[in-house]
């Protein structure tokens, strides 16, 4: 016993780099399986408060940009209102009952830091459980699907973007709703793969994907982007799809977080098929 | 020792701050992020005690996991680097420059010594850390490419930085 204690001090600078590195190795393979730890992420107060007072900073150099975006959105929704009472005048008897509340419920939030040139990004925002983020809320922006709610602190949350190898969503093309997987290639920050479309569907250059219903994080039909190309793998009977995504996760400021506040109902619902 | 222990402290924060709100944010082709916070366990002086560089190189690299999201990945890689850099340090440079107590900077060594030194220590704290992000060998040359690139990046970035620290 003597002479082991002996060994490790003598070669302690060994033992304590192997005790360090498998600690390391613990927290990676405990976040991969995960895909979460309580502290260890920068959701956490200190780094949230860090990112946020730069990001205040950083705001200023970008205002115009975002002005322009945001009164691009203003009219766009503007447009829509207009179309919907101009069909509700048309035809009074297809009003839609107000007695129910609306299933998606949407919060604004600001991006205090975001990464595009990793494996697997993450994404920070300045609202958490104290502004009723909750987790596995989506995440969406004017221009398409951004990701989805992970951790929350009572001021912060983070998220995985859907520039992250371990996110995939349910999307569908819209012109024959047939769907499949998105997921992130890993490669470029504005193109994806789309998975598990049969290989009998037509299929075209610029169809536009978008979320299906399928998930119950996402409204159906928010915008994900369109296809650029796409080719059949020999011995496969699926489609090999690449997307270019609607969204510019380089420019991400302004987004908004999706309740669906039926989804605990849902998942009941569909928790009782599984066990019966 | 107190002295050099305060800016040791504020060469810590400053690094992990360029490293989070400014390195992090460099988004060239996806491809390219220069990891540079690792100048300050290059930079720890030759006579410090193995403990300490490995403790340092832990808490370093794990403040930056904190900032990334990426608990044990920068920690692993430093820790390694922390490891590896007695060894590498011998390599380099003579044994009156480590008697002397100094630390291994651009003035010390000199160029053609600090450039070799840099390269070692960069490409094996990267070569580590983007394979444990990946945490996978699928897409094996994906990762060394980026493995390269990012590493001549974070090479230029702290070899200018040793010139302009040392310009007179």
């Amino acid at each position: 016993m003597r002479s082991l204690f002996r060994f490790l001090l003598r070669n302690y600078f060994l033992m304590m780099f192997l005790a360090l590195e498998a600690i390391s190795l613990v927290l990676i393979v405990s976040f991969n399986n995960y895909q979460r730890v309580t502290f260890f992420n920068s959701s956490n107060n200190f780094a949230g408060t860090v990112y946020e007072k730069f990001s205040s900073f950083d705001d200023y150099f970008s205002l115009s940009r975002t002005n322009a975006r945001l009164a691009a959105e203003n009219a766009s929704l503007r447009k829509q209102l207009q179309l919907r009472m101009m069909l509700q005048e048309k035809y009074p008897v297809n009003r839609p009952d107000t007695v129910e509340a609306p299933a998606y419920v949407f919060t604004s939030a600001k991006v205090i830091s975001n990464s595009v040139n990793k494996q697997f990004n993450y994404i920070t925002l300045n609202k958490g459980s104290r502004q009723g983020i909750k987790q596995d809320m989506g995440i969406i922006d004017a221009s398409g699907v951004v990701g989805v709610i992970t951790n929350v602190s009572p001021n912060y949350s983070t998220g995985l973007s859907l520039l992250n190898k371990r996110f995939s969503i349910s999307a569908k093309i819209t012109k024959n709703n047939y769907s499949g997987a998105l997921v992130w290639d890993g490669e470029h920050y504005n193109s994806a793969d789309l998975k598990e479309i049969p290989f009998h569907v037509i299929v075209n250059v610029g169809d536009t994907v978008v979320t299906s219903a399928n998930s119950g994080i996402f409204p159906e039909g928010i915008m994900i982007g369109i296809i650029k190309k796409f080719d059949v793998e020999s011995g496969t009977n699926f489609y090999n799809i690449k997307v270019e995504l609607s969204t510019n996760f380089n420019t991400l400021k302004f987004v908004e977080v999706v309740q669906n506040t039926k989804q605990t109902e849902l998942k009941n619902l569909e928790k009782n098929n599984i066990t019966e | 020792m107190i002295k050099d222990f305060g800016k040791y402290a504020i060469m810590f924060a400053g690094l992990v701050l360029l490293q989070v709100l400014i390195l992090n944010n460099i988004q060239f082709s996806g491809f390219v992020n220069p990891y540079v916070y690792i100048l300050f366990i290059m930079l720890l002086p030759f006579t410090i005690p193995g403990y300490a560089i490995l403790g340092l190189s832990f808490f370093l690299g794990l403040s930056i996991d904190i900032f990334s999201n990426t608990p044990g990945v920068h920690a692993g890689a430093t820790v390694l680097l922390g490891f590896l850099r007695p060894g590498i340090a011998d390599l380099i440079s003579s044994r009156e420059i480590i008697e002397k107590g100094n630390t291994p900077n651009m003035k010390q060594l000199g160029f053609a010594s600090f450039l070799k030194y840099t390269i070692i220590a960069v490409f094996a704290h990267h070569l580590f850390l983007f394979y444990a992000e990946a945490f996978s060998f699928q897409g094996f040359f994906h990762t060394l490419l980026r493995t390269i690139l990012s590493s001549v990046f974070s090479i230029v970035i702290i070899l200018a930085s040793q010139f302009i620290i040392f310009k007179n």
